[in-house]
């Protein structure tokens, strides 16, 4: 049962790192309407950025906050320069130029830093917590924490604030936006400055667990994928829901059932996917979209 | 120098466009000879992935739906011809066939209820299947051979032949190929290619004008994919070996580049972008490993903004340079004025419309 337990909780450590990525995806599918494919790329960017920073002397924090901060600004100019021409515009355009930006974005990484794997210094203490029989590791009860911070955050951003407010009516209605004097441009940059800013998170906190290489994050986009279809792309809530919906089957799938290994672990996301987009492609928390036919 | 100008449809322009094919016809054909194997190999390569990008390019460019999973199709071909040749010694060609039934199959079953999602959801249930096949295919070790992949015997060249192997192969592949594309452009032109272009204009409107929306699409979904599993086929012709490693998602990607760069919509389109992801990555890679990802990605981006059209675009702005297909004049000859005022049977003054009051 302990075990049981602890491997429950790792999942759901696991679905917090998804979740921020997930949040990220949803957040750009609210606010522009759009799938960014290149979210993972853009947080492995960001994780380099820290990890160059850190290297080069600096302290972790800092490195991390100058992380953050760059990501940030460099969300909101992808969005102003490469995304804006093509905003509205059909998905097959849009798929493809968030493509596009995925194997730029990707292979800048490798120019700047190169190809080889390095490690990636750990942010939370390494040791286990005694909680009644269970002993879950710091680094997963630090992740989940964050992820609720980051979760709270965001909710008194956006219900709770003039800005919040603001962004979600640039969302939900443009053109009206507009008209009442809402700087509609100005908010879809911070949305995707933001969303940057939670994809760095994600991949600052996944980095101590694998290598920090270029493919650091191609695996975590798909579980974040899983997780915000499953959740629906236009519900934060689930996002996160979703993600730990599907880091905990993920985790429970790998150890208990032996038929899929390790190596096939990436089928139990990829399963739901499937199963959620044909079955209820709003997802468990998301509103059926509806259009005249 | 302006154009030439040529009626469409009339014999004019059908001695210049069989002119046109046949001179292509001709470099095709005797390009092996000119060059050594290596670089027939990479042209084996080019037809190949060109048959796979003309099969997408029916789903994505003339039917307007986005697949990012193509990829998987071609692993479905290539390893079921490499299981029929290597296991079941079928003869070669009539393994391609078999792929694409295979694939054909897959593919409607696979479309049926995918195709009934939006552009980006369908973009994602499709990479989903992109994502699964590496690790599918290790997982049936046992039929594919698992991580180590299957070797599998290449086409021989027949005792009467005097080619090496590398110029048959390239010749075989080429054969087929062709035949591939002829079907395409036969496709395109007809009552299939003008309802693929109305759903993706304008779905509703041709749901309106009696267009089976659905089962076209679906249908076209299961071409593409027998497409590619044709091509996979090939594929297995032309290397010998098949494994995990060469069908990963990014080949999905690849393929998708190759039809946005080529010309979406366009036959020719297939080739062009086929040239650009095979040689493009080789002559990049060996500058800097890094380049070859920036220009994909900067390529493909700048041809979303700057050249919807693609290569072939480009191409077909340089030919209308050169020559001007004109609009055939409806049946029944000119309007009736015209000609009457030009027989002098009704006077300009007249003008044979309405008499002034």
């Amino acid at each position: 049962m302990g075990r049981f337990l602890q491997v429950v909780v790792d999942g759901i450590a696991d679905g917090s790192i998804y979740g921020a990525l997930a949040l990220a995806l949803v957040l750009i599918f609210r606010s522009t309407g759009i799938v960014n494919f290149a979210q993972g790329e853009m947080a492995m960017f960001s994780t380099f950025i820290a990890w160059g920073l850190h290297d080069s002397g600096r302290p972790l924090w800092l490195a991390l906050l100058g992380a953050f901060v760059l990501s940030f600004l460099g969300g909101m100019a992808v969005e102003r320069v490469i995304i804006r021409p093509v905003e509205g515009g059909r998905p097959l355009t849009v798929v493809i130029v968030t493509l596009g930006l995925f194997i730029v974005v990707n292979a800048a990484a490798g120019w700047i830093w190169g190809f080889t794997n390095r490690g990636f210094p750990r942010i939370f203490p390494s040791g286990t917590v005694g909680l009644g029989g269970v002993a879950p590791s710091i680094e997963s009860l630090g992740i989940i924490a964050v992820l609720l911070g980051v979760v709270g955050l965001l909710w008194l951003l956006f219900q709770r604030t003039k800005l919040g407010l603001a962004m979600r009516a640039a969302a939900q209605n443009p053109g009206s936006s507009r008209l009442v004097g809402i700087r509609v441009g100005r908010l879809l940059m911070l949305g995707w400055g933001l969303a940057a800013l939670l994809g760095a998170l994600a991949g600052v906190l996944v980095a101590p667990r694998l290598f920090l290489d270029v493919n650091l994050m191609g695996g975590v986009l798909i579980y974040a994928f899983a997780g915000a279809a499953l959740g629906g792309f236009d519900s934060p809530l689930g996002a996160v829901v979703g993600s730990w919906i599907i880091g905990v089957t993920e985790t429970l799938a790998g150890t208990y059932v032996s038929a899929i290994g390790a190596d096939l672990k990436v089928l139990v996301p990829l399963a739901i996917i499937f199963v959620v987009l044909l079955v209820r492609p709003s997802g468990l928390f998301g509103v059926p979209e509806v259009t005249r036919a | 120098m302006s154009p030439v100008t040529v009626e469409a449809g009339s014999p004019r322009h059908r001695a210049l466009r069989a002119a046109a094919l046949a001179g292509a016809g001709l470099v095709a054909v005797g390009l092996p000879f000119n060059s050594n194997p290596v670089v027939n190999g990479e042209l084996t390569l080019v037809l190949v992935y060109a048959v796979a990008a003309l099969g997408l390019n029916l789903l994505v460019g003339y039917c307007g739906q986005i697949s990012l999973g193509h990829g998987a199709f071609f692993a479905i071909g290539a390893y079921t011809a490499a299981v029929l040749i290597a296991k079941a010694h079928v003869p070669y060609l009539l393994t391609v066939p078999a792929a694409a039934l295979v694939t054909f199959v897959l593919g409607f079953a696979f479309g049926v209820p995918a195709l009934r999602l939006r552009g980006l959801y369908l973009a994602l249930v499709t990479l989903a299947l992109s994502v699964a096949t590496p690790p599918l295919i290790k997982r049936f070790e046992g039929l594919t051979g698992g991580v180590q992949g299957m070797a599998v015997p290449q086409p021989a060249v027949p005792g009467w032949l005097p080619l090496d192997p590398d110029q048959y192969l390239y010749l075989l592949v080429l054969g087929v190929a062709a035949a591939l594309f002829l079907l395409a452009a036969n496709l395109t032109r007809g009552g299939l290619g003008r309802a693929l272009v109305s759903i993706r204009d304008d779905e509703r409107a041709a749901t309106t004008m009696g267009v089976d929306r659905a089962g076209v699409k679906t249908r076209v979904f299961a071409c593409s994919a027998a497409y590619a599993g044709a091509a996979g086929a090939l594929f297995t012709f032309a290397l010998g070996f098949v494994a995990p490693e060469s069908f990963t998602p990014l080949l999905s990607f690849s393929f998708l580049a190759a039809i946005v760069i080529g010309g979406l919509g366009t036959v020719a389109g297939a080739l062009l972008g086929a040239l650009f992801i095979e040689f493009v990555p080789q002559y990049a890679g060996s500058v800097n490993q890094a380049l070859t990802g920036m220009l994909y990605g900067a390529t493909l981006i700048a041809v979303m903004y700057l050249l919807p059209g693609g290569a072939a675009g480009l191409l077909g702005r340089v030919r209308r340079r050169l020559v001007e297909v004109a609009e055939a004049p409806p049946p029944g000859g000119r309007p009736t004025g015209e000609t009457a005022i030009e027989a002098g049977t009704v006077s300009p003054s007249q003008g044979g419309g309405l008499p002034a009051v």
